[in-house]
């Protein structure tokens, strides 16, 4: 499904945030991907649809080597990829149902986009999307209206509507309290597996990877030093994704 | 640190380099204030010739002269009416150049030309572009809408071009993260972010035009103004005083209008 190969990228600061990460998805799993702040988790799901431009690698979808194609067949590799953000990045001033409808512009031309005129079909589809995530009835209320935990299910609703072959998932719960987070998270991982579909999920806190995933993927440094299952995420290893970061910092006396 | 009992007084450092320079600049700004005053030989005699000269303009203009409604209904529409056009082509030209002069959506050239154009269109305040456009196309409110056309593309597109520089960039990626189109992410990602500023920027820039066109007159460019400067020139002051009261009038109206417009798009 998902092959990543030598992704490398390093930004005009000189800051190396990928430095040759290698992996697979090969079947509809949710994988998470843990590791410290500035380990290039969200650079690496950035290189995977190409929102950032990597330096090198290969990124393969369903045999389409995204990091090889441009504009429209970029786009078109990139409808087929949901992304769900860290700060929801709803367009705070468009109704529920413009943005969840806003999952359908890769499909859709200019003109009807201008006109918000969706095909029939693809308004039914945002319809079921918006119940499946819990938020019938709300398709009039702004997006800035919302709480929180509403505004990711609209997210989430925005990335199902792509009828996406992957999910790539950002943080999805760090703007959330911690109970708003598991149910998002638990929405997020349900969802993905009713369409059949893998979902890279990055996160920062470990015990809620644990809760939901079977397999992790340990970043330190732009490098992948983990790739297993939950099961095998061992002090041992976290010691070696996390460094010295994942031990309590001492006072020098 | 020393030991002993911390000072009981504190004053911030000082922002002039050396201690004596702030009494010697604020000396020689005083100077240049005294020989400004000086050089303008402002006679208090002229003064109270002067103030005399007004209360006898004043009694003349009162009570105001609204008899003369035709030239004054016709001035009135002219100038509305070269504030609506010109709005509307600022409006449609300020659009494209703000998005060409705002540094977050646009590779570094293409804002260079942008903000060029933006810093001509702001260069020469509106009575210069009047006066070259009255020589260039004659007397009229055409000379008038190409003025405040070419005067409003600087502002409108420069506060326009600011506000698109902090719209929220997360919810411009997410839009690109759907596969969308560029003029797509600027209809679904960027448009909504700004609309509510280019509505109030639109109804703001034809108060500015409705006022302006009444200056612009004066120099032959049309509207209100040219038949103000008609009644001043021929001392009719109780008609030149009904004029000034539609202008505040027209003005008054247009301020409630951009106060209704931006209440309804928040």
């Amino acid at each position: 499904m998902l092959e990543v190969s030598g992704l490398t990228k390093t930004y005009p600061t000189g800051d190396r945030a990928l430095r040759g990460v290698t992996f697979t998805v090969d079947r509809p799993e949710a994988v998470f991907v843990i590791g410290p702040s500035g380990a290039g988790k969200s650079t690496l799901l950035r290189c995977i649809n190409r929102l950032v431009e990597p330096d090198a690698g290969v990124v393969r979808l369903a045999g389409v080597e995204v990091t090889r194609l441009a504009g429209r067949a970029l786009r078109e590799a990139r409808r087929a990829m949901g992304m769900i953000f860290q700060e929801f990045n709803l367009v705070e001033r468009l109704t529920v149902m413009e943005n969840v409808l806003s999952g359908r512009l890769g499909y859709v031309t200019t003109w009807q986009a201008w006109r918000r005129r969706f095909p029939p079909e693809d308004v039914e589809a945002a319809f079921r999307t918006l119940a499946r995530v819990g938020l019938e009835g709300f398709e009039h209320k702004r997006a800035d209206e919302l709480s929180g935990g509403q505004r990711q299910r609209v997210g989430i609703a925005r990335a199902l509507v792509q009828r996406p072959k992957i999910l790539l998932v950002d943080e999805p719960t760090s703007s959330l309290d911690p109970r708003t987070a598991e149910a998002v998270m638990r929405l997020i991982v349900e969802l993905a597996a009713e369409d059949g579909i893998p979902a890279l999920v990055n996160m920062h806190d470990v015990p809620l990877a644990r809760a939901f995933a079977r397999r992790i993927l340990g970043l330190n440094a732009g490098r992948i030093v983990y790739d297993g299952p939950v099961e095998g995420l061992t002090e041992d290893v976290l010691e070696r994704i996390y460094g010295d970061a994942g031990r309590p910092v001492e006072a020098p006396a | 640190m020393s030991a002993g009992r911390p000072p009981a007084r504190y004053r911030p450092p000082s922002l002039w380099p050396r201690p004596w320079m702030g009494p010697v600049v604020s000396a020689a700004a005083l100077a240049f204030l005294a020989w400004n005053a000086a050089s303008l030989e402002v006679d208090p005699a002229r003064v109270a010739r002067g103030l005399a000269r007004v209360r006898d303009v004043a009694a003349r203009a009162v009570p105001p002269d609204f008899g003369r409604l035709d030239l004054l209904g016709a001035g009135v529409l002219e100038s509305v009416e070269i504030a609506t056009l010109s709005t509307l082509f600022g409006v449609l030209l300020g659009l494209p150049v703000a998005v060409l002069a705002a540094r977050t959506v646009v590779p570094l050239p293409v804002y260079a030309v942008g903000r060029a154009v933006v810093a001509l269109g702001r260069t020469f305040h509106e009575l210069i572009v009047a006066i070259l456009f009255v020589k260039a196309v004659g007397f009229g409110p055409l000379a008038g809408v190409l003025t405040l056309t070419v005067n409003s593309v600087g502002f409108f597109s420069k506060l326009l071009a600011e506000e698109i520089e902090r719209m929220d960039r997360g919810q411009i990626e997410a839009v690109r993260a759907t596969g969308a189109n560029p003029v797509q992410v600027l209809l679904y990602g960027v448009l909504p972010q700004v609309l509510p500023r280019i509505v109030g920027l639109t109804v703001y820039q034809w108060d500015i035009h409705l006022r302006q066109s009444t200056i612009i007159g004066i120099v032959g460019a049309g509207g209100i103004g040219a038949t103000l400067y008609n009644a001043f020139a021929r001392y009719d002051f109780d008609f030149a005083l009904a004029i000034l009261l539609v202008i505040v009038l027209i003005v008054l109206a247009g301020e409630a209008v951009s106060a209704l417009a931006r209440q309804r798009v928040q």
